[in-house]
């Protein structure tokens, strides 16, 4: 406990020096370019208390969720029919690498040439980039299930459910963890982009609006709100999952 | 009744060529008879129980099980390291029997309060024992063991195969046990089967009729002289 305790200090103090260093920043600039700390925070209250902030966080959080949704489904199932199936495995493969490498940017702009700037387009076009990620990661999950613990379950007559509950998803959840880690991580930068390039609000569309006043002070607020945000997601979702699912592992170790 | 008829099981080696594993391998096996299988390393012991657990159909020839569940325990424990002892056991039973009291059985096996413990907080003796236990829950009409007790100490060998023997008094079943342990399969056994070198196939049925309470160290001793004449 002493040892969090100091951990959370050290964090708070580099926090602090990087406050420090950026207000010192800000005024040997002096400049609209580098606003400092200070009137960052102010322009963070006032949309706050307008309701403005909430509203684009929001959107941009629902469309994060259900790229993420739709990434991690589409991106498993394909993933364990890879692994299962050794001919899809082999015809598909170069598909996947295809994607991997194809820029998200390419994905986005043909989704709305294809799909026209709607909604179902711009969560469509930034799940695709996360789904090759997904299915691979999933696909060596699937590869190396093991073969004696899915005996075992067969010789015991483990109904299906039971089966993928305890014996398969068990095994693939390090899998999903690395999968959703990065994901996450991923996806929510996509859909800043998808927002500026095609959407009429969201923390990239405020962005964008911003960045052609040049206001930097509004860039920064919504910056770190959306940064702020997703911190949480990670410490208040993401993270206490994770410890759940692998508590198992915690007590040998 | 157990009834077994393998023309032959052949692997294909990572070379290409065909390996004959078990050849000609026919036998029956009596409701709640108890069946040692013993013979040299590589005679196709392990893979003779997989093709009647069902893991592998693929081979010539065919396999009746006695109506009822089949259970196992296999070389290697084989239990979800993710799930605790008693999670591990109650996954394993069917239906009928999910509301059983475990606790008397993991007592019977020295696993007394190690219900909410898991799997990497086990010795790998008490881990084996967890195998037993979860092969002895759901009351199987055919059991199979795959030299269950080696790499335990003596003592607890001993004292798991008194233990095997009880609770195959109390509920009889078909039982199959490869070993390699010829005082075991004397000491526990109906019949020994003996195997012979790859292609495997019986070379050797004998008939214990000597009650097990009247099997002494003695009678085991006159017993192996005897099988290795």
């Amino acid at each position: 406990m002493a040892g969090r305790a100091g951990d959370a200090l050290i964090i708070l103090l580099s926090l602090a020096i990087l406050f420090a260093l950026w207000s010192a920043a800000a005024a040997i600039a002096q400049s609209r370019a580098l606003p400092p700390p200070g009137s960052v925070l102010v322009f963070l209250w006032t949309e706050a208390v307008s309701g403005e902030l909430w509203f684009h966080l929001a959107v941009t959080l629902a469309r994060v969720a259900a790229a993420f949704l739709v990434a991690m489904a589409l991106g498993s199932a394909i993933g364990v029919a890879l692994g299962v199936w050794r001919l899809a495995d082999r015809i598909f493969d170069p598909w996947l690498i295809l994607l991997l490498n194809l820029p998200a940017l390419v994905i986005i702009v043909l989704a709305y040439i294809w799909f026209g700037l709607n909604e179902a387009a711009a969560v469509g076009a930034v799940a695709l980039t996360k789904v090759p990620n997904v299915a691979v990661t999933i696909r060596e999950g699937t590869r190396a299930i093991d073969p004696q613990l899915s005996e075992m379950a067969r010789v015991f007559r483990f109904p299906p459910g039971r089966m993928l509950r305890h014996v398969i998803l068990p095994q693939l959840q390090p899998y999903f963890a690395a999968a959703t880690r990065s994901g996450v991580a991923l996806i929510w930068k996509i859909v800043l982009v998808v927002e500026l390039l095609g959407r009429p609000d969201g923390v990239g569309f405020q962005i964008y609006t911003y960045f052609q006043f040049f206001d930097v002070r509004a860039i920064l607020a919504y910056s770190l709100a959306f940064v702020v945000v997703m911190l949480l997601v990670e410490f208040l979702l993401v993270q206490p999952a994770e410890r759940r699912a692998t508590r198992w592992r915690k007590r040998d170790a | 009744m157990l009834e077994v008829a393998i023309r032959s099981k052949t692997y294909r080696t990572a070379s290409g060529e065909d390996l004959a594993v078990l050849r000609d391998v026919d036998f029956t096996v009596r409701p709640a008879e108890f069946v040692c299988i013993t013979g040299p390393s590589g005679s196709g012991k392990t893979t003779l129980l997989r093709l009647i657990l069902g893991i592998d159909a693929d081979f010539q020839g065919s396999i009746r099980s006695p109506d009822g569940r089949i259970a196992a325990v296999f070389q290697e424990p084989r239990l979800l390291s993710w799930r605790t002892v008693e999670d591990n056991l109650r996954l394993a039973l069917p239906h009928d029997l999910a509301g059983t009291q475990l606790s008397p059985l993991l007592e019977l096996l020295g696993l007394g309060g190690t219900e909410k413990l898991y799997p990497g907080e086990l010795s790998l003796g008490m881990a084996r024992r967890v195998a037993l236990a979860r092969a002895f829950a759901v009351q199987p009409a055919l059991l199979i063991l795959d030299e269950p007790f080696v790499s335990l100490d003596d003592t607890t060998a001993t004292r798991l195969r008194h233990v095997l023997i009880d609770i195959w008094s109390a509920r009889p079943a078909t039982v199959l046990m490869v070993t390699h342990n010829l005082r075991e399969a004397l000491e526990l056994a109906d019949r020994i089967f003996v195997l012979s070198p790859r292609p495997g196939t019986i070379v050797a049925d004998h008939r214990l009729d000597t009650p097990r309470q009247d099997r002494t160290q003695e009678w085991i001793d006159n017993a192996i002289s005897g099988l290795v004449r």
